[in-house]
């Protein structure tokens, strides 16, 4: 399977802090793959420079072959790589239906119109429903986005990156902060999305990973830990030993 | 949840398009709002020059919501385009460049646009408070260019402008109607599209960006194009209303690119609120009559009362912020007491108001939501009544 987004060598420097430290990364096309690794560990950092929020101090970024790593944010999305963000990004005054169907009509190429009214076309109102529909949004589709409970703009959240019909979706900590009763409603969403998206997935909660994951990177201090499929990194003793440190740490 | 994306029910989308044109809709109070300004042609013959110079500062404040409410670039540099506009216009009369008015206003209206166009590169960068900084420095350079040209007519000002009939047809006349009338069909042809614009797929990608920059870029949207393109429209909005005011008043002088001009355009979108296009014109009404009634009553102080209102606005609300300003005022006419004095009552009372403000916002929320439930059970009482019969 070829690589569909790939890093090489990626560094990104704070002043004097490495957040990044010579980061090289495949991710195959259609994966399921986990990136994984204790609080600060820089994983959020490299999310930031794949999607193009930050610029690495060095190194390069390709998407199918091509290179990205100077390109700006909303170019990668019209490329193809959409991401969810760790604590939710949402449009607060807008309500569901204008949210997805925003990204819809810009995915169209059709938001520099001005001279139309939203919601006149009707292949962007049925492909917002049915995105809706799908992810249990339809019922309050209509509601200001800041008064919704928790867990449905946390799947708002997703909703939102799939309506940029990705080709690389990635899901920064999907599941966190919702409660326990709504968890259950995310983890299915992620686990119901279309197997042709490639899916890089953040998280902490190592059910969700071992659940969900065909492949998992370990990232320690901004570096490259431990490559390769789940059972592998579950027997490596370095990782445990990372996260039984943590855990310990934690306790 | 189910993996295929099966079609989704038909209700689910009729619902969907209906939300999604509501805020497009045009609600009664619009119609009011027009119905009113129409009948001010004709209710209001003596008063029209004070209302053409409404209208313009309506169609001014207008445009500065198109950046601060649809897009959230604040400025205090607004005058830049509002008195470009004013002196293109006055020279391209002047100088019989472009005699039909409209064509003029039109023409003016472009130039304002490639210098909104020019400088908007400069707000796109950092934060609020360099915007301010940003905006406000160009309207400076402008106004002392302004002041050292010979074709602007420096601190003299432009004179001896002529204005041809509008089409070749309309005079303007001493009274003024015939500019209020120019005005306002200028003022209403630009609030259609401004309201198209902001109801578009633009205008709905212009809120995202106020909301969440970082989300709007992250879902393909190129943030800076957007604002480039709000920033030049408004600029546009703006230099046409300077236009209208060179047009109307057959002068333009180096107060159309004050700095108190662009703070004055704030403050009467702060006033009647930001984003939902009426606020401007609702803020030039009331800041217009409330600057003219206060200049008549107490010729030498009236911007101690207007400051004394914006300042209780900000702390108990637009609402009831005006109406203790007013009490306050009122109380000291009817006393009628010296100004010293009436300094020294209104700061005890601002005083004794601003500890107990908690205690107050408490009793007003309390009203707030009583008048809400009162107009709801109304509401409700109404569509039974219409349902029954």
């Amino acid at each position: 399977m070829a690589p569909v987004l790939e890093t090489k060598g990626l560094v990104k420097q704070f002043g004097g802090i490495v957040a990044t430290n010579d980061v090289t990364l495949s991710v195959e096309k259609g994966a399921r793959h986990a990136l994984i690794g204790p609080n600060g560990a820089g994983k959020t950092t490299i999310i930031n420079m794949l999607t193009g929020v930050l610029r690495p101090t060095a190194g390069t970024i390709l998407l199918e072959g091509r290179d990205i790593t100077g390109l700006e944010p909303h170019k990668r999305v019209q490329l193809g790589i959409a991401r969810t963000f760790q604590i939710n990004q949402l449009f607060a005054d807008l309500t569901p239906i204008e949210t997805i169907g925003l990204a819809v009509s810009e995915r169209m190429q059709l938001g520099r119109q001005w001279w139309r009214l939203v919601g006149s076309k009707s292949i962007v109102i049925d492909e917002s429903v049915e995105i809706l529909d799908r992810f249990n949004l339809a019922d309050v589709m209509d509601e200001r986005t800041a008064t919704l409970p928790y867990g449905k703009q946390r799947l708002l959240e997703i909703a939102l990156a799939i309506a940029c019909r990705p080709n690389v979706l990635l899901l920064d900590e999907p599941a966190a902060g919702v409660p326990e009763a709504e968890r259950h409603g995310i983890l299915d969403a992620v686990a119901a999305l279309p197997r042709d998206v490639t899916v890089l997935l953040i998280e902490h909660d190592m059910d969700i990973v071992f659940s969900f994951a065909d492949r998992i990177s370990v990232l320690v201090n901004g570096a490259l830990f431990v490559d390769g499929p789940p059972e592998e990194v579950a027997q490596d003793p370095r990782v445990k030993a990372v996260y039984l440190g943590e855990e310990a740490h934690d306790a | 949840m189910s993996v295929t994306s099966s079609p989704p029910p038909k209700p689910l989308v009729a619902q969907a398009a209906s939300d999604l044109a509501s805020r497009a809709r045009w609600k009664p109070l619009e119609i009011v709002f027009w119905l009113a300004v129409l009948g001010s042609i004709f209710l209001l013959p003596s008063k029209h020059l004070i209302l053409t110079e409404i209208a313009i500062l309506g169609l001014f404040a207008l445009s500065l919501d198109l950046i601060l409410g649809y897009a959230g670039i604040v400025s205090l540099g607004h005058a830049a385009f509002f008195g470009f506009g004013a002196y293109a216009a006055g020279i391209l009369a002047k100088y019989g460049i472009i005699k039909e008015p409209v064509l003029a206003m039109l023409a003016s209206g472009l130039l304002a646009a490639a210098l909104g166009f020019v400088t908007s590169f400069l707000v796109l960068r950092g934060s609020d408070l360099t915007r301010l900084m940003v905006t406000l420095g160009v309207a400076l350079v402008l106004r002392e260019i302004a002041n050292q040209l010979d074709i602007t007519g420096g601190a003299d000002g432009l004179q001896g402008i002529e204005m041809q009939p509008i089409f070749g047809h309309f005079g303007f006349d001493i009274f003024g109607k015939t500019a209020y009338v120019y005005s306002l069909v200028t003022l209403f042809v630009l609030f259609l599209i401004a309201r198209r614009i902001v109801n578009s797929p633009f205008g709905l990608s212009l809120r995202s960006v106020r909301g969440n920059p970082l989300r709007a870029s992250a879902i393909g949207i190129h943030v800076n194009g957007r604002l480039v393109a709000v920033y030049t429209i408004a600029a546009a909005y703006a230099g046409i209303a300077g236009a209208l005011l060179t047009q109307s008043t057959q002068f333009a002088s180096l107060s159309v690119l004050d700095f108190e001009r662009s703070a004055d355009v704030m403050l009467m979108l702060i006033i009647g609120g930001t984003g939902y296009l009426y606020g401007g014109m609702i803020g030039a009404v009331l800041f217009k009559l409330v600057q003219d009634y206060l200049a008549n009553v107490n010729p030498q102080y009236w911007q101690f009362w207007l400051g004394l209102g914006l300042v209780m606005m900000i702390m108990f609300g637009r609402v009831y912020g005006a109406v203790i300003a007013t009490v306050i005022f009122a109380i000291c006419m009817l006393t009628n007491l010296p100004f010293m004095q009436q300094i020294v009552f209104t700061i005890v009372v601002v005083a004794v108001l601003g500890l107990a403000r908690a205690e107050i916002l408490r009793f007003t929320s309390a009203i707030t939501e009583r008048a809400v439930a009162a107009q709801r059970q109304l509401k409700a009482r109404f569509t039974r009544k219409t349902e029954g019969s």
